[in-house]
């Protein structure tokens, strides 16, 4: 039976009646003036109370989603997108883990909603056994579990681009995210059909309304390439590719299709419009440089960082999030006053392959101002570059696959502000 | 002496032998135990054979060699009209592109392909896309954006015939189809090169 009186969820008379009488609190929404006014209002307002002392008043019931507490309202921006990209908060997130729902989205035509009971995946071209499989016989398949992140070929280049004080770390570099993804290798999927000698590259195609595709090196789709039908332990959310999706660690995020429909092995790349004209670099000595798959060593500092407002001097970390698509990162350098003098960063439990690793750094602020910069290594010795050293190899017209380091000014008076 | 240096010899041979056998037996181990898990795993035979009219409904891929490429055909005449009824909305009635629609029209790519110099150079079909093919593929999965999948292959070979021929690189006359589109070489073909980072320290 459902007792509307303990749908605290919702702002009730009840709850009002126990903040005012027994522990008037904050209402999260709505201003302090507003409380009597809300209690005699129609039950519709999604706000909440909050108890001055929450261990003398009973608590909320469960739910069947655990909702986020009231005060934290991460969230995915912008809105609206079908065929753009929407970016994860990483201001307001701590570990290396995205919380799925705020995994960035990237979609070429749309979120595609697929039921998982009519979804197939088909395996053909130059194989010994053309296959089709369903969703549960990717289940039956031994899995695999392993943190990843994705990042979108794209990301950081509108903040290189049109950099603005306001920018956020999700608007710098909000088109990567780091989950826990579970399914089934490539490679074992690829037995059960047989490659043929003459396979050298597997085009994958996605069941969206773009068709999504991409030919990606069979050596690759061999050795650490996944599918993947769970994220962060549930199944992947659908604008991350329900009911299955591939799964590239390290590689540019485009090429991780999406909703996967189709393998095909075949004998040269299919040189489809993502690979050709879209994800590529052109260079200063007049070439294109195609199939620049891997993602380079990266970092972004995200406290402080913009919209904070540092509320007085003294001790507090400098942390961020620092990842490789060539392995693992091997440390990250901080510098507060502008890249003059770096000193080496703690990294936050072990950095795994392919993975968003978190990095603090402590510092006393002093109260005057300060050049917040990270820069991330990795273990092939690789040096995140400086957006001089960047802007001079690739060209001031490139900027997929943009890599170089940020930084973050901070004013006497406490406020942080992006400085590209 | 002779026998001194005969079982010196003796000895030295006794040490390549012990090498070589314990080098194959530590290779045999490895290949045992050492191999991932993945690849001692046997066929879990689990699946069934797709029918061939099921791989036909999705094997829709185009490659640059031509293979994939439908019967039909089309002209500038005919992609004209489609163009105008089916694309110009989004795309604009010359191809300049309007908001997230990119451009597609430009005849003359910038002196010494310099995208890399000059942001502001649109890339379009006719001075960035390096394969004729992949027109006919993108555009036939994937446009247009609100009906994907839904154009004909000769409407599909008439706009590929149209916007090259708006970018300058077939004349209005030729008929494309899968023979002629195959042998159409695209002017920014050239300048395609393969990644050359390759895991190197050296920032590139």
């Amino acid at each position: 039976m459902t007792n509307p009186e303990h749908d605290q969820r919702k702002l009730t008379r009840r709850d009002l009646l126990h903040s005012a009488g027994v522990a008037a609190g904050v209402v999260i929404a709505a201003p302090v003036t507003n409380l009597l006014a809300q209690a005699v209002a129609p039950k519709t307002s999604a706000t909440v109370a909050i108890p001055v002392d929450a261990s003398r008043v009973p608590g909320l019931p469960s739910g069947t989603l655990g909702e986020r507490s009231p005060f934290e309202k991460p969230a995915l921006a912008p809105l609206g997108i079908t065929t753009g990209a929407t970016n994860t908060p990483h201001q307001n997130l701590r570990g290396t883990i995205t919380p799925a729902d705020l995994h960035f989205q990237r979609h070429h035509n749309g979120i595609a909603l697929l039921d998982p009971v009519k979804y197939s995946l088909m395996i053909h071209g130059l194989v010994d056994r053309p296959l089709v499989f369903t969703l549960d016989d990717l289940k039956r398949f031994p899995a695999e579990t392993h943190t990843y992140f994705i990042e979108c070929a794209g990301n950081g280049r509108a903040a290189y681009r049109a950099p603005k004080p306001e920018m956020t770390p999700q608007d710098v570099d909000g088109l990567t995210s780091n989950c826990e993804w579970t399914g089934v290798l490539v490679s074992t999927l690829l037995r059960e059909a047989g490659v043929k000698p003459a396979a050298t590259w597997v085009l994958a195609e996605g069941g969206d309304a773009a068709l999504l595709s991409r030919s990606i090196p069979i050596a690759k789709m061999l050795g650490d390439a996944m599918i993947a039908y769970a994220q962060n332990g549930e199944a992947v959310r659908a604008a991350n590719g329900y009911p299955a999706r591939l799964l590239l660690p390290g590689y540019e995020g485009n090429m991780s299709i999406k909703w996967l429909r189709r393998l095909k092995l075949i004998d040269q790349p299919n040189m489809s419009r993502d690979e050709t004209s879209k994800y590529t670099d052109p260079l200063p000595d007049g070439t294109s440089r195609q199939f620049s798959f891997v993602m380079d060593a990266k970092s972004i500092i995200t406290s402080p960082a913009a919209p904070e407002r540092l509320s007085s001097p003294g001790w507090r970390p400098i942390t961020g999030i620092a990842w490789t698509g060539r392995g693992r990162i091997t440390g990250v350098d901080v510098s507060v006053d502008g890249g003059a003098t770096w000193a080496a960063a703690e990294l936050l439990g072990a950095a795994l392959p392919h993975a968003h690793t978190r990095f603090q750094h402590m510092w006393q602020w002093n109260g005057k101002p300060a050049m917040l910069m990270s820069r991330a290594r990795d273990e092939t010795g690789y040096v995140q570059p400086s957006v001089a050293e960047y802007r001079r190899v690739r060209g001031p017209g490139t900027d997929y696959h943009f890599n170089a380091i940020r930084s973050w000014r901070v004013a006497a008076d406490g406020a942080v502000t992006f400085n590209g | 002496m002779a026998d001194r240096l005969i079982y010196r010899g003796n000895k030295i041979l006794n040490r390549v032998v012990l090498s070589i056998v314990l080098f194959i037996y530590c290779a045999a181990c490895a290949q045992a135990d050492g191999a991932p898990i993945a690849q001692r795993r046997p066929r879990y035979e689990l699946g069934r054979a797709p029918s061939a009219a099921e791989i036909a409904a999705l094997d829709i891929d185009v490659n640059p060699a031509g293979a994939g490429l439908p019967e039909g055909q089309g002209t500038t005449a005919t992609g004209a009209t489609t163009y105008a009824l089916k694309c110009a909305a989004c795309h604009g009635p010359s191809g300049e592109g309007i908001d997230k629609s990119p451009r597609l029209i430009g005849t003359v790519p910038p002196p010494g392909f310099a995208f890399a110099s000059d942001a502001s150079a649109p890339k379009t079909i006719g001075n960035y896309w390096p394969f004729a093919t992949t027109l006919y593929d993108y555009i036939h999965r994937a446009m247009p954006i609100t009906a994907p999948g839904s154009l004909t292959s000769d409407e599909t070979y008439g706009l590929v015939a149209f916007l090259l021929e708006r970018n300058g690189i077939v004349p209005a006359t030729m008929v494309i189809d899968a023979k002629s589109l195959q042998r159409v070489v695209m002017p920014a073909r050239r300048y395609f090169v393969r990644d050359n980072r390759l895991g190197s320290p050296t920032f590139r």
